[in-house]
């Protein structure tokens, strides 16, 4: 729930271990626990959609019927009206104030979250890569540093990086001592660079990367090839599953994460998603439609990943020797 | 080129390093030379690690240390001046009526909402641990609340437990299980479950695929040789396939409760901490005591105090887990 990772890590297990599927329990007498099994997670399972499907049903329907009593599961008088006014596009009734940003904030959001994704595996990789495999002083205490702090809750580092982002100097009307203005807040640099590093990805990184043969990167020093160039193309390339892994659940998290805009941002130009879909519900503006084709719009892009990567990342992780 | 045969020259070096003591008192005076030295020749890997070194240094080494000066101050932004406190801040914190009340409604929405994820996800996981046709498709649908993104879970919930329209209110309405309907997030003494149901059905998905992935570890001969012995399947489930799962339940736990602690969103979404303070959580107050109040300072000591009594469960829960493991 709270750590992408640690559901990427089960979900790998849980994924290769299907393959030999059938378990024997209820080998003997196979019918009656596997009726009563769909007995209980059928209904089960309705249950668990049937939110969503009303989130769906609602986002085609006029903000009048939404309202309806008894509930429409199945739009009456279906209509594009909501996704219209989310995208710009201008409809018969157009309502003001609800459209304003929000393409914008959706753009924001892919903005953010690739930034981040992009500078955390490079960030990351370059850090774990010295880790792995390369021997100078300071090594093992710094990356001790780095571990012990996975212990650390972020929100203990939230104020702290509140005021470090408001003074950082001459940025945000700051001066070179970092005074007189908002400095990172309320920007792209404040949403993406606190987010650009990550102890945890560091570690399972390095934890891949160990098992690189390092004949591989001396075969390639001794063809000439620089360090830069040894990391590059030797050890990326070869990191290929434990990247993706990373890149996936970096992004995923970075896109759902609410909290952190929340504190730093205050402009609506500069509003992620689910900062922009929350503040809307928490000022009680009335456009339910237009929140619920939001919200809509704001799940399909980490839903169309975790569809489209889940093998993937099942692949990556058993890789990665995080099985144990 | 010069790169290149250093780097040759360092392998050797490597194998027999890891044999050596790098603790720094076990090294001859002389050695200071050398590690400056070897610091100088493997200057390329500082450069790998700088930028990740240096946000990590600022966001989050310095920022413990700098949360941790806040503490002894009152800290506001909108005020010039930020008298040093000593330890005003904390003694503020024990008479705070606020502050326990968010331990409180923390360890409540924690009590409740942790273990019923887990036992909710654990039967799922046994039942869908059959050979079952429909289960690639059936464990999606239990797993699709996890990948959704909190806020939008929280607005469609906020929706279905609307007193005038909310679908919560209808079906029971239409089902004479209630006779008039329920305030839910507005009523104080409903908005705390409501809450946690809604909690539940976001983490469900998550204990249910740690609790398949440690079921189809457990070796086939247990269950037969249990079989053998004549046990029943309740007594298979009971004295080999929970004690088999030990190490995911606690997994579970550690994980169930570190996030439960930091609950925020649905806080913020769904009830702003209302009706009278009965859903503020601890996340949700040091929230308002920074971004409200702007009284830096305290909401920091707030936050230390979360990280103190998570560090306490954290290492009672590494004990369990060793114990498990014995």
């Amino acid at each position: 729930m709270t750590s992408p990772l640690g559901a990427l890590r089960v979900r790998g297990r849980a994924g290769s271990a299907d393959r030999r599927t059938g378990s024997g329990q209820g080998r003997g007498r196979r019918s009656l626990p596997v009726l009563l099994a769909y007995a209980i997670l059928v209904p089960g399972a309705l249950l668990f959609v049937a939110p969503f499907a009303w989130l769906v049903s609602a986002s085609f329907q006029h903000v009048g019927d939404i309202f309806s009593w008894p509930p429409q599961w199945i739009p009456e008088d279906p209509t594009l009206d909501n996704y219209k006014t989310f995208f710009g596009i201008p409809t018969e009734s157009t309502r003001s104030g609800a459209s304003a940003d929000v393409l914008r904030w959706f753009a924001n959001s892919v903005f953010v979250a690739s930034s981040i994704t992009v500078l955390q595996l490079f960030f990351n990789a370059m850090a774990a890569y010295v880790f792995a495999k390369r021997t100078f002083p300071g090594r093992d205490t710094i990356f001790l540093l780095f571990l012990a702090t996975l212990m650390v809750p972020p929100q203990i580092t939230l104020i702290p990086n509140y005021l470090v982002l408001k003074h950082i100097p001459l940025f945000g009307g700051n001066d070179i001592l970092g005074q007189g203005g908002h400095g990172w807040l309320d920007s792209y640099y404040g949403l993406i660079l606190p987010g650009s590093v990550s102890a945890f990805g560091i570690f399972l990184l390095r934890q891949y990367m160990l098992t690189i043969p390092d004949e591989l990167l001396d075969a390639a020093r001794v063809d000439g090839a620089g360090e830069f160039r040894v990391f590059w193309r030797v050890v990326l390339p070869l990191s290929g599953p434990a990247l993706a892994a990373t890149a996936i659940f970096t992004f995923i998290y970075a896109w759902e994460d609410f909290l952190w805009p929340l504190i730093i941002i205050s402009s609506p130009e500069h509003y992620t998603m689910p900062l922009g879909l929350a503040l809307f519900v928490v000022k009680n503006r009335t456009a339910w439609d237009m929140l619920m084709a939001g919200s809509v719009v704001a799940t399909i892009p980490v839903l169309v990943i975790f569809m489209i990567f889940q093998r993937h990342f099942i692949k990556g992780i058993s890789l990665s020797g995080l099985k144990g | 080129m010069r790169t290149m045969r250093t780097n040759v020259g360092a392998r050797p070096d490597r194998t027999s390093g890891r044999a050596r003591p790098w603790a720094a008192g076990q090294r001859p005076a002389k050695g200071w030379r050398r590690t400056l030295w070897r610091m100088a020749r493997s200057w390329d890997a500082y450069l790998f690690l700088a930028p990740g070194l240096l946000l990590f240094s600022v966001f989050t080494l310095f920022a413990l240390g700098f949360a941790f000066y806040l503490t002894f101050h009152e800290w506001s932004i909108i005020q010039p001046d930020k008298p040093f406190v000593g330890l005003g801040n904390y003694r503020d914190l024990l008479d705070d009526e606020r502050f326990r009340r968010s331990v409180y409604n923390t360890a409540y929405f924690t009590g409740a909402s942790v273990p019923l994820t887990m036992m909710v996800g654990l039967v799922v996981a046994l039942l869908l641990n059959q050979p079952l046709r429909a289960r690639g498709i059936l464990r999606v649908m239990y797993f699709l609340p996890v990948v959704t993104p909190f806020v939008v879970v929280a607005i469609i919930w906020k929706w279905l437990y609307n007193g005038d329209f909310g679908l919560f209110n209808y079906y029971l309405l239409k089902a004479n299980l209630i006779e008039e309907p329920l305030l839910w997030l507005a009523d104080k003494n409903l908005a705390m479950p409501s809450i946690i149901l809604m909690s539940v059905w976001a983490g469900v998905g998550f204990s249910m695929v740690v609790y398949l992935a440690a079921l189809q570890a457990v070796p086939e001969e247990l269950y037969d040789a249990a079989k053998v012995d004549g046990a029943g399947a309740w007594a298979r489930l009971r004295y080999v396939t929970i004690p088999m799962l030990r190490p995911a339940t606690l997994f579970l736990m550690v994980m169930g409760i570190i996030g439960s602690f930091q609950i925020f969103t649905q806080i913020f979404v769904m009830t702003q901490g209302g009706p009278v303070d009965r859903t503020t959580t601890m996340m949700f107050y040091i929230y308002e005591a920074a971004f409200k109040f702007y009284e830096m300072g305290y909401a920091s000591t707030l936050a230390y105090a979360l990280f103190a009594m998570l560090f306490v469960f954290t290492l009672l829960q590494l004990r369990l887990y060793r114990r498990a493991y014995e």
